[in-house]
C-alpha cells in the first residue's frame, strides 16, 4: 500500500475487488460512492443567499486575511452529498440493531416533532425566567417523572451524557465524603463495567479496585464484604449487570456498603430492562445515571447526543450541582444557580456544564414517557427481557451461553466464541451478520467473557423479526464452526469490505490535505 | 401501545418457547420485596399521539421564543438562521438512528462526514487537527485544561478574566478535584482584554493560559504575543472560542500561534435549543494528539483498496484504557457535528466571509443607534457582533422590563456576576444577520423608555 487511492468514484478502484463488475464510475446501482466535500466543492461556491452584499470591512491587523480553505457546495449538491452518505450507514429506521448495552430502541418521530416546537428548539438559556416557564416546566416534569420510577429522592438533570452523569454520581459522593470530613480513596468496580465506569472514577481522583465475580456472573458478595473498610469510598455496579443479569444481591450489597460507609453509585445503562418492574431507590441505590438515548429513545444520532441525569439518595441530593429547577408554590418555576445557591443549596459540588443540561434530549424523553405511561413503561421492559430470553434459548444450542444456566437473562443475552473452528472469532460472526442485513451485536464486551457477542434486542423488535434473526446468526455460527472460508472475508456486501484499522492508527489522517499525509504526532 | 409490535399470542408464544409460564418468571431474580406488582401508582397511563403533542405544545407555548420578537442574546449561545436542508438532513434515519460507528463496514456515512467535519473545524480554527466533537464548549473547555496538564504536567492554569463565566464555573468545579490550581477572577467593565497582565503571570509552574476570543465582553485582541510569552516559559496557550462565526472575518486563534483551540459549535447548524444540545469543538496542534480526549476519525483503506475511514487512536479512551484514558467522555455530539459540518458545506469559505461581515456590520449599526440613548454608552473598542452596553443604571431590571414590552434585549451582567456590584451596569448585546434595523430601532425606544 504505497497510496491511499482518494478519489474513490474512479474504475481502478474496483480492480482485485471481490466482484468484477466493475463500472465506469465506481457506482453499483443504488450504491453510490461518494467523494469528500473537499474533492467536489470549492472556496467561491455558496449554497446560502443572504439579503445583504458582503459589505467591505477593516479589521485591521486581526483581519483573516489568509483563506481558510473551506470548500463549499450549492444547496442542490448539498442535499444530494449527504443523502448519498446516508445511504452508507445501518441504523435502527432499516433493521435490528441489537447492540448489547446500547439499546438502540425505535426512536418515535412525534419526539422529534416536539422537540422543534419553536418555543423549545428557539429559546435562548439565559433569556429571563419569566420568558421561559414552559421550558423549566418540561425539565421539572420530566425529573418527577424519573425520581417516581427511580424511587429516589431526586435528580440532577444537567449531565450531558452517561458518563457526564457518572462523573456527576461520583463527584457528589466525592462531596459527601468531605463534608463528612473522610478522606476515602478506593472505589470497587467489577470487571464487566463499561470503561467509563473505572475512567470516571480515576478522573474524580480515586483508585480503582476490581471486585470479582461469582461463576454465575453476578459480583461476589462475600468478596466484596470483605473489602469495605474506612478507605473504600462505595461501589460501582451496573444493574442489570453487563452480563445481562439481575444483581440478586444488590440490596445486601447497598446495605454492607451503607454500614460500613461508603455509597452506592449504580450505572444505569441498562435501566431500560427493569422500568416499571422494579425502583432502584429501594434496591438502596445512591446514585445512578439514567441515559435518555437509551431507556427514552432519544436517538443516538451516530453518536450523540446523549444526556445522563442523575437520580440521586436523600443522602446525596444536596452536593447536587447547579444549575436546576424548583417549583415554587405559585406553581411558577426558579432556576438555582450560584446567586441563590447560598440560601437553597449551599452544599452542591458546583456547574458542570454552561447551561441546563440537554433540553432538546428532555423534550423528546418526556414525550416518549407521557406516551408510554406507567403501564407501558412497564410493559417495555417486560417486552425488551422477553425478547432478549427468546434470543437466548434459540440460540444456546449453536452458541456457548456462559451463563445460560444462571437463570433468565434481562434484556440482553450473552454469548461466547467458544466451539468456533479453529482461526474463526466473534470479529467473523460480527461481519458476517453484515452481509445478512443487520448491524452486528456488541463484540468483546464485556471483558469478562472471551470473544463476548453481547445481544440486546429491545422491546421494539416483532417476534417475526426476531425469527429471521435467529436463523440468520444460527447459520452463520454454524459456518464458524465449520470454518467456512468465506466467513474470514465478510463482509463481501457493505459499502467497505474489512478496513485497515492498523494502518490507520499507524499513519494518522484525521484531516483532508491534498497530500494525504500523515499527522505528525509524537 | 404504538411502539410495541409484539401482540399477546406473540407474547405467549414467546414465553412458552423459554420455558416460561409467566413474564414474572424472567425476572425471578429480582427480590419479591421490591418487586412491583403493577404500573407504579399515581403515574399517568399510556396516551395518544394527539393527547401528548397537545401536551407539550401547551408547555411550548409557555416560552417566549426567539423568533417571537426582537432578540439580543449571545453569551455564549447565539442566535442564527439555520437554512433548512440542514435540519432536514440531520433527520435522515439514517444519520439520526444510527449508532456510534464502531462497525465501519456499515457507517461510512457517519465516518467520512465526521472527517469532513474534523477537517472543517482544523480549518476554521486554524490548527493542524480536531476530534470528532465534544459535549459543548464549556466540557471542551476544561477537558484542553486537563489536557494540558498532561502535556506540560504542571497544574497551575490562568484564566483570563474574559473567559466565559460558566466555563470558568465548570472549570473551578473539576478543579476541585482533580487538583488543578487555577487563577482567575471576573472582568473590568474596560475595553482592554487582561492579556498582558496573564503574559506577565506565566511562571514556571504554569501549564496553560485560557483565552477566550471574542471574549465574553465581546472584545477581540491579538494573541500572537501572549502566544510567545506561553511558548517561551513551556506553557500551552488554550483559545476558546463561543461564537465560530466570527472566524470568517477575524484570525483564527492558532493562526496566532495558540495551542489548544476549543469551542462551542451551535451557532452553525444546531439552533438555541434552551442550552443543549450543542456541539463542543476540539482542536490542537497535531504534536499533541495524543493527549487530546474523545473521538477521532481516520482515514483508512478496506480490503480491496478502496478508500474508508474507521475510529482511531482509541487506545486514548475509555473503552480500551479504562482508568488510564485521557478522559471518560464516550457519547459525544455526533448529530449536532453533523449539523454544523452541513451548515458549513452551505455556506462555504464565501459564505462563512459574508456571513461574518454581515454580524458585524449589523453589530456596528446596532452599537451607534444604542450608544445615542442618554447615558448609555459602549464598552468596547473592538467586536466582532457582541458588545457591552453600559446603562446608567443596573441592567438587570431593564431587562426584565424589556421583556415586558416583548424584548429580549441581552444578558444582563448581573445575571452572569450577580457578586460584583461594579458590572452590574453592563449588558451584553448580541447582533446577528437575524436582527433587522426595525429589531435596533424597537430595542432603542424601548430602552430609551426604560431607562426614562
Amino acid at each position: 500500500m504505497t497510496a491511499l487511492n482518494r478519489a474513490g468514484w474512479r474504475p481502478e478502484m474496483i480492480a482485485g475487488g471481490a466482484d468484477d463488475n466493475t463500472t465506469f464510475t465506481g457506482n453499483r446501482a443504488l450504491m453510490l460512492e461518494e467523494p469528500l466535500i473537499f474533492e467536489i466543492g470549492s472556496d467561491a461556491t455558496t449554497g446560502v443567499d443572504f439579503d445583504d452584499a458582503a459589505p467591505a470591512i477593516d479589521m485591521g491587523a486581526l483581519a483573516r486575511s489568509a483563506p481558510i480553505g473551506l470548500p463549499g457546495l450549492s444547496e442542490s449538491e448539498t442535499v444530494r452529498h449527504y443523502t448519498r452518505l446516508s445511504r452508507q450507514n445501518y441504523a435502527i429506521d432499516l433493521g435490528l440493531f441489537p447492540l448489547g448495552s446500547c439499546t438502540m430502541k425505535h426512536n418515535p418521530r412525534l419526539n422529534e416533532k416536539v422537540a422543534r416546537m419553536p418555543g423549545f428548539a428557539d429559546a435562548h438559556p439565559l433569556q429571563p425566567q419569566e420568558t421561559v416557564q414552559g421550558a423549566y416546566a418540561v425539565i421539572h416534569e420530566l425529573a418527577e417523572w424519573l425520581v417516581t420510577l427511580t424511587g429516589m429522592h431526586s435528580v440532577a438533570m444537567s449531565p450531558k451524557a452517561g458518563a457526564h452523569g457518572e462523573l456527576c454520581g461520583i463527584l457528589c459522593i466525592k462531596a459527601a465524603l468531605e463534608a463528612r470530613g473522610e478522606d476515602r480513596r478506593v472505589l470497587l468496580v467489577p470487571e464487566s463495567a463499561h470503561g467509563t465506569n473505572p475512567a470516571t472514577a480515576a478522573f474524580a481522583g480515586f483508585t480503582v479496585e476490581d471486585i470479582p465475580a461469582t461463576g454465575e456472573g453476578r459480583v461476589d458478595l462475600a468478596a466484596l464484604t470483605a473489602r469495605l473498610g474506612p478507605d473504600v469510598a462505595g461501589v460501582m455496579i451496573t444493574n442489570p449487570n453487563t452480563c445481562g443479569l439481575f444483581e440478586r444481591d444488590l440490596k445486601a450489597i447497598s446495605d454492607a456498603v451503607h454500614a460500613a460507609g461508603g455509597y452506592v453509585y449504580c450505572d444505569g445503562a441498562n435501566f431500560n430492562a427493569i422500568v416499571g418492574r422494579v425502583r432502584p431507590g429501594d434496591l438502596g441505590v445512591d446514585a445512578m445515571h439514567i441515559n435518555l438515548h437509551k431507556t427514552f429513545s432519544t436517538p443516538h444520532g451516530g453518536g450523540g447526543p446523549g444526556s445522563g441525569p442523575v437520580v440521586l439518595s436523600e443522602a446525596l441530593a444536596p452536593f447536587a450541582p447547579l444549575p436546576f429547577v424548583t417549583r415554587l408554590a405559585d406553581g411558577a418555576f426558579r432556576l438555582i444557580e450560584e446567586e441563590n445557591a447560598d440560601e437553597d443549596h449551599p452544599q452542591s459540588f458546583g456547574r458542570m456544564t454552561a447551561f441546563h443540561g440537554q433540553m432538546g434530549m428532555f423534550t423528546r424523553a418526556l414525550t416518549y414517557i407521557l406516551s408510554h405511561g406507567a403501564d407501558g413503561l412497564r410493559q417495555v421492559a417486560e417486552d425488551a427481557v422477553l425478547n432478549a430470553n427468546y434470543v437466548l434459548r434459540n440460540l444456546e444450542d449453536v452458541l456457548d451461553a456462559p451463563f445460560g444456566a444462571s437463570g433468565p437473562c434481562m434484556h440482553e443475552a450473552l454469548f461466547s466464541d467458544r466451539g468456533l473452528a479453529e482461526g474463526f472469532s466473534t470479529l467473523d460472526i460480527a461481519k458476517g451478520l453484515i452481509d445478512e442485513g443487520y448491524h452486528p451485536m456488541t463484540v468483546y464486551f464485556p471483558l469478562v467473557v472471551h470473544g463476548a457477542m453481547l445481544v440486546e434486542p429491545t422491546e421494539t423488535e416483532s417476534k417475526a423479526v426476531l425469527d429471521q434473526f435467529i436463523g440468520a446468526l444460527r447459520s452463520i455460527a454454524l459456518r464458524a464452526q465449520q470454518g467456512d472460508p468465506a466467513l474470514k472475508s465478510a463482509p463481501h456486501f457493505a459499502p467497505r469490505a474489512r478496513l485497515d484499522e492498523t494502518l490507520a492508527a499507524r499513519k494518522p489522517v484525521l484531516a483532508w490535505n491534498e497530500q494525504g499525509d500523515a499527522a505528525e504526532t509524537t | 401501545m404504538r411502539y410495541l409490535p409484539l401482540t399477546s399470542d406473540d407474547r405467549t408464544a414467546m414465553l412458552a418457547a423459554v420455558e416460561a409460564s409467566s413474564i414474572d418468571d424472567l425476572f425471578v431474580d429480582v427480590p419479591a420485596e421490591v418487586r412491583l406488582d403493577g404500573p407504579i401508582p399515581g403515574l399517568p397511563m399510556h396516551a395518544s399521539e394527539l393527547a401528548v403533542e397537545r401536551h407539550m405544545a401547551s408547555l411550548a407555548r409557555r416560552n417566549h421564543a426567539a423568533g417571537d420578537g426582537p432578540f439580543f442574546l449571545g453569551a455564549g449561545a447565539y442566535r442564527h438562521h439555520v437554512p433548512a436542508s440542514v435540519d432536514h438532513l440531520i433527520q435522515r434515519g439514517e444519520f439520526l438512528t444510527a449508532y456510534t460507528p464502531y462497525q465501519p463496514e456499515i457507517a461510512q456515512g457517519t465516518l467520512q462526514m465526521l472527517f469532513e467535519f474534523q477537517s472543517q473545524v482544523a480549518r476554521l480554527l486554524g490548527t493542524d487537527v480536531a476530534n470528532a466533537s465534544m459535549y459543548d464548549g464549556s466540557t471542551a473547555c476544561w477537558e484542553a485544561i486537563v489536557m494540558a496538564r498532561r502535556i506540560t504536567r504542571r497544574s497551575k492554569a490562568l484564566l483570563s478574566t474574559g473567559l466565559h463565566p460558566h466555563y470558568r464555573s465548570v472549570a473551578r468545579t473539576m478543579a476541585k478535584y482533580t487538583g488543578d490550581h487555577l487563577v482567575d477572577g471576573d472582568p473590568g467593565l474596560g475595553s482592554q482584554t487582561d492579556w498582558t497582565t496573564l503574559a506577565a503571570n506565566i511562571d514556571k509552574d504554569t501549564s496553560c493560559v485560557v483565552v477566550q476570543y471574542p471574549d465574553i465582553l465581546g472584545r477581540i485582541d491579538d494573541m500572537t504575543k501572549l502566544a510567545e510569552a506561553c511558548q517561551a516559559a513551556g506553557a500551552l496557550l488554550i483559545a476558546v472560542v463561543t461564537e465560530p462565526v466570527a472566524l470568517g472575518l477575524i484570525k483564527a486563534p492558532g493562526e496566532m500561534g495558540a495551542d489548544i483551540i476549543v469551542g462551542e459549535g451551535q451557532s452553525l447548524g444546531v439552533g438555541l435549543q434552551f442550552g443543549g444540545p450543542y456541539v463542543g469543538l476540539f482542536a490542537c496542534k497535531s504534536k499533541y494528539v495524543r493527549q487530546m480526549p474523545g473521538r477521532l476519525c481516520g482515514e483508512t483503506v478496506d480490503a480491496n483498496g478502496k478508500r474508508g475511514f474507521v475510529l482511531t487512536l482509541s487506545t486514548r479512551e475509555q473503552h480500551i484504557r479504562r482508568e488510564k484514558a485521557t478522559s471518560n467522555i464516550c457519547t459525544n455530539s455526533g448529530l449536532c457535528a453533523l449539523a454544523f459540518s452541513i451548515h458549513m458545506t452551505l455556506l462555504g469559505e464565501a459564505g462563512l466571509r459574508q456571513l461574518a461581515a454581515i454580524n458585524h456590520t449589523r453589530a456596528k449599526a446596532a452599537a451607534a443607534e444604542l450608544s445615542k440613548l442618554p447615558g448609555v454608552s459602549v464598552m468596547n473598542d473592538s467586536f466582532f457582533n457582541e458588545f457591552t452596553l453600559v446603562l446608567p443604571t443596573a441592567a438587570r431590571p431593564v431587562i426584565h422590563a424589556l421583556a415586558e414590552k416583548g424584548i429580549l434585549g441581552g444578558v444582563s451582567l448581573g445575571r452572569l456576576y450577580p457578586d460584583n456590584e461594579g458590572l452590574a451596569n453592563g449588558l451584553v448585546v448580541a447582533v446577528t444577520e437575524t436582527v433587522t434595523a426595525e429589531d435596533v430601532a424597537a430595542f432603542a425606544a424601548a430602552l430609551k423608555e426604560v431607562l426614562a
